[in-house]
């Protein structure tokens, strides 16, 4: 018993995907759309059931990447890690459009090692010194996570938003800071850099415990791995999609996971 | 409207009887079946309100009574709303004959013996059913009834519950 949650605390603060299957994992800015000439936005971070609802715990945001318009890196200020959010502050001092991101990436791998089941997380590279000689049935996944969202100061600029290839990532075709209730936004959905094709992708709007129905919407992406939303309302949108594969060949299994959040405008 | 008459007069005596008489009281609530990708059980509470709206007594309340590594099933009780505000949080749980585990998908009775409500006065009352589910929605189903005489009431709701009845016998 004492093993088994030791364990899951293990899990809690190195596997961040799989806890996200879970929970929610929602990165959130306090707003998106910003004018003059420079600016400070703060940003929440959390997992639970409801988005953008802080009641189950703080995100790890070891991976956390900030991109200026210009595409050099930023660190964060007033980093905080509070009970059930984590949060901090980016100061805006270029026009243009920004990504935050909590990046997570590596393998994750289970093995049997004299009747008892062990894990072990890390780095693809670092793999095979870290699993045992004597270990049986290993299994590894390489899993990728990605939590993001935008912001502007000025006008949109999309340099910030350039795929790195790597995991799950959005690209834009309507740009994710220039949405507005009523219209259609459509984003492409890229795992390892290629198409993202027939994902699930889960929309849903903050502010759900002021209503009873939970309103989300649920549309998938096309051979192109591009989806499109037309929104039904203002607010701060939670958009999820993620994909599963079993090993083949030399190819490890893979889990990859995308959590992306936007305003959207009245 | 002779029959209507003696409707009303079988029902006026009954009104004085039927408590003494200790009549029983069932609720069945249909829990529908949903499709999803994380389905859980619903939370569900079940409870007497007068027609202003204020409560008399909860009957049934369905939730998770063990703690995990979520937290203690305790801890979204508030998710049912209405019921909360109206009684739930000064009601001490788990309580006898009260407090049960959620239910799965389908119809779900359970009598209340006469004995339970004895000094519940006859007259007109509403049998609120509340149900709320985690990663979903929240729906209460009203279901106005007569206290004191034999009378069955239905109603049904359209997201998280389906059919509700309530049936008084004698």
């Amino acid at each position: 018993m004492k093993k088994s949650l030791a364990i899951l605390a293990a899990l809690a603060t190195l596997a961040l995907p799989m806890s996200a299957q879970a929970h929610r994992a929602w990165l959130a800015p306090s707003a998106t759309v910003l004018s003059g000439t420079e600016a400070w936005v703060g940003f929440d971070a959390g997992m639970s059931n409801g988005v953008f609802i802080a009641d189950h715990a703080a995100m790890n945001l070891a991976g956390l990447v900030i991109i200026a318009p210009d595409g050099s890196t930023l660190a964060p200020e007033n980093l905080h890690r509070a009970r059930y959010r984590s949060t901090f502050d980016v100061r805006l001092t270029q026009s243009g459009t920004y990504r935050v991101a909590n990046v997570m990436g590596g393998v994750i791998v289970s093995y049997k090692q004299g009747g008892e089941t062990k894990r072990w997380r890390g780095a693809e590279a670092d793999m095979a010194a870290n699993i045992p000689a004597d270990a049986t049935e290993v299994t590894a996944t390489r899993s990728a996570s990605r939590i993001e969202t935008f912001v502007t100061l000025g006008a949109p600029s999309v340099a910030a938003l350039a795929p790195t290839g790597e995991g799950m990532e959005l690209v834009p075709v309507s740009h994710p800071n220039d949405l507005v209730s009523g219209e259609a936004a459509t984003f492409k959905l890229l795992r390892d850099g290629e198409p993202a094709t027939g994902l699930a992708v889960t929309i849903a709007r903050g502010g759900s415990r002021y209503r009873d129905n939970p309103e989300e919407i649920t549309v998938t992406t096309g051979a192109d791995g591009a989806f499109t939303v037309t929104w039904p309302e203002p607010g701060m949108y939670w958009m999820n999609a993620s994909v599963r594969g079993e090993a083949s060949g030399d190819q490890l299994a893979y889990s990859a996971q995308y959590n992306g959040v936007v305003e959207v405008l009245p | 409207m002779r029959k209507l008459s003696l409707a009303f007069s079988v029902a006026a005596l009954s009104a004085v009887a039927g408590p003494a008489l200790a009549a029983d009281l069932t609720v069945s609530v249909e829990i529908p079946r949903l499709t999803g990708a994380s389905y859980h059980r619903p939370y569900v509470a079940v409870w007497i309100e007068r027609a202003d709206n204020t409560a008399v007594r909860t009957l049934a309340v369905w939730y998770q009574q063990t703690a995990n590594q979520e937290g203690d099933g305790k801890d979204w009780l508030k998710d049912m709303r209405t019921w909360w505000r109206r009684g739930g949080r000064t009601l001490a749980l788990p309580a006898e004959g009260i407090s049960s585990a959620t239910k799965a998908p389908g119809r779900h009775a359970f009598t209340v013996p006469g004995a339970r409500l004895r000094d519940l006065p006859a007259g007109d009352y509403v049998m609120v059913v509340e149900a709320a589910r985690e990663l979903g929605g929240r729906e209460a189903v009203r279901v106005p009834f007569r206290w004191g005489g034999a009378n069955t009431a239905r109603a049904a709701g359209s997201t998280e519950l389906g059919a509700v009845s309530v049936t008084v016998t004698r």
